[in-house]
């Protein structure tokens, strides 16, 4: 149901009506954290992660920590919904499973994509997954869960 | 080296019980583990801290800081935190039981979220590895404030054993 009493998904579902994702990333305080980033192109919305020394979690690859990476996939995900469905209030994550499947390297960029596998009137299900220089070779997937209402 | 199932006891001794007794001596020295992983940048950075370390198991604790809320009106941290609270707490007791040489990797993971964590408010998180073969340790644990009988997650992961990558101090 609607919540009047929401002002920051109010706010948010009018940053998606302008397309203005920056600013939906900017009132994210993990976002600037981690350094996440949202844009939209013609497939829909791209969740960046940029490279960053302090994301690192393995220092002889360097790779991004795995936590950042499941990080990564869980935001694309809800991300992914606010983006692509019409929503009553913020999804909110039941469970994610992440499969890791190559090293995660560091100072690159890491993108995600989610894909909504089923949308259900109270559950939705997403695939998620992570690749950094070759889309066809992802670095990490996650199917995951979340409650619609 | 086999390990029975613990299960978290916020009173002190966190209770794993090896099977067979661990060859000290083939594995890591468990401060050399500790401090390689108190000093990873990402670790660092989210000021992860280590509360217990045994063989086998392992208890972190992250706390509340404004830059880790994913929500600005709940004030809820985001969840991509206790993500690598968990791998981290999975990914140090995976290291304590693995030979000397070995390197860990996280193969997956997988958390549910059981309930809301409250706001400036400390996450533990603890991990026990309750199933390790030559190529796997398999891992499981929660996230909690105050018990883990009352978690905010459940965590259960697997990691893989090689011979090259990340070593604490090979």
């Amino acid at each position: 149901m609607h919540n009047s009493k929401a002002p920051l998904f109010d706010q948010v579902m009018r940053l998606k009506e302008a397309e203005e994702f920056a600013a939906i990333s900017a009132l994210i305080p993990y976002s600037a954290f981690v350094g996440f980033e949202l844009v939209v192109d013609e497939q829909g919305l791209l969740t960046i992660l940029r490279g960053k020394a302090s994301n690192v979690g393995n220092t002889t690859i360097p790779a991004v920590h795995g936590g950042v990476v499941g990080a990564l996939l869980e935001h694309a995900g809800v991300m992914h919904i606010i983006h692509a469905c019409d929503i009553t209030r913020f999804p909110k994550i039941i469970n994610i499973s992440v499969d890791y499947l190559r090293p995660c390297i560091g100072h690159e960029d890491t993108y995600a994509r989610g894909y909504l596998i089923k949308q259900g009137r109270s559950v939705s299900n997403v695939r998620i997954e992570a690749w950094q220089s070759d889309k066809q070779r992802p670095v990490a997937a996650a199917h995951a869960h979340f409650l619609m209402n | 080296m086999r390990y029975a199932v613990g299960i978290a006891r916020v009173d002190g001794s966190i209770g794993i019980k090896p099977v067979k007794a661990l060859d000290e001596e083939a594995c890591y020295p468990l401060n050399d583990i500790r401090s390689v992983m108190q000093k990873l940048p990402q670790i660092e950075a989210l000021g992860l801290t280590t509360v217990e370390f045994n063989r086998g198991s392992c208890l972190f604790e992250v706390k509340y800081a404004a830059h880790l809320v994913g929500n600005i009106e709940s004030g809820v941290i985001h969840g991509g935190v206790i993500t690598t609270l968990l791998d981290s707490a999975g990914g140090a007791a995976a290291f304590s039981v693995v030979p000397v040489g070995s390197s860990v990797a996280t193969l997956d993971l997988r958390i549910d979220y059981l309930k809301q964590a409250e706001r400036e408010r400390s996450i533990l998180g603890y991990a026990t590895c309750y199933r390790q073969t030559q190529h796997i340790v398999f891992v499981k644990g929660c996230a909690y404030h105050e018990s883990p009988d009352d978690p905010i997650a459940h965590f259960v992961a697997s990691f893989m054993v090689g011979s090259v990558g990340f070593a604490p101090n090979a």
